[in-house]
């Protein structure tokens, strides 16, 4: 299986409705477009519209029963992210610049 | 199936600071010189000391980091255990003085022990997880 980029996954959650869908899904298992309308706070399109993106990053599937389509979270997804390693990597660099604006103060 | 996600892997993060090493070990070791730049903490110098690091990037969340401290040499090596986000580490620091100061390197030793736990965890370790990819985010903007 093909994994999206890194980037389209930080750009697809990014949103922070889309992320709040994407996290109840992860929570809370298979939903319905309707469930996740009732507490989403926005329209049933605009909901719609959310979980196509997230479909098109790879972070949900759907699955039609009835004339219900569910929706699911795909864990598997967020792979690229596991690698901690490119995320300590900035943490570290990201602390260090502090630090040395903290050195810089500790002299005056 | 052999779990190839729990393999160790390592970070490393090397400096020159234009300050002394006794410096930089007072920001490494004085919990409220050490809050301004990493996190808060009740971090103290000493070897076998458990500790945490903690930070509420927003009300309803709190990220918390379980240390141990494991080596304590004074303005040259230091380093503690680090757990968070399911993530188990080493972080070591290593301070070489130089003409001009200072080399600062830290490595971060450790691995993610299977990424399905991790990710289907329990609803704070997705706040956590959550919490981290928002900083993530602001430092890529």
């Amino acid at each position: 299986m093909t994994q999206p980029s890194t980037d389209v996954l930080f750009k697809t959650l990014a949103d922070p409705t889309r992320r709040a869908l994407f996290e109840r899904l992860c929570r809370e298992g298979d939903q319905t477009v309707g469930a996740l309308t009732a507490r989403a706070g926005v329209s049933q399109p605009a909901v719609s519209k959310h979980l196509g993106v997230l479909k098109r990053a790879g972070l949900v599937s759907d699955r039609h029963q009835g004339r219900q389509t569910h929706y699911s979270a795909r864990l598997d997804a967020l792979a690229p992210l596991a690698d901690w390693t490119s995320e300590m990597t900035g943490f570290w660099e990201s602390r260090f610049d502090d630090l040395e604006d903290l050195l810089k103060r500790m002299d005056q | 199936m052999t779990d190839t996600s729990s393999e160790l892997r390592t970070v490393v993060v090397e400096r020159e600071i234009p300050h002394t090493p006794e410096k930089i070990w007072r920001a490494l070791t004085q919990p409220h010189l050490l809050e301004e730049w990493l996190m808060k903490n009740d971090f103290r110098p000493e070897k076998g000391h458990r500790f945490n690091f903690t930070r509420e990037p927003t009300p309803e969340v709190n990220v918390v980091v379980d240390c141990e401290v494991l080596e304590v040499e004074q303005n040259r090596t230091l380093a503690y255990s680090w757990e968070a986000f399911g993530l188990e580490s080493v972080v070591t620091f290593t301070l070489t003085p130089t003409a001009t100061g200072t080399h600062l390197r830290v490595t971060q030793h450790g691995f993610r022990p299977d990424q399905e736990q991790a990710y289907r965890g329990s609803r704070a370790s997705w706040t956590q997880f959550l919490a981290a990819l928002d900083e993530l985010l602001s430092r890529t903007d």
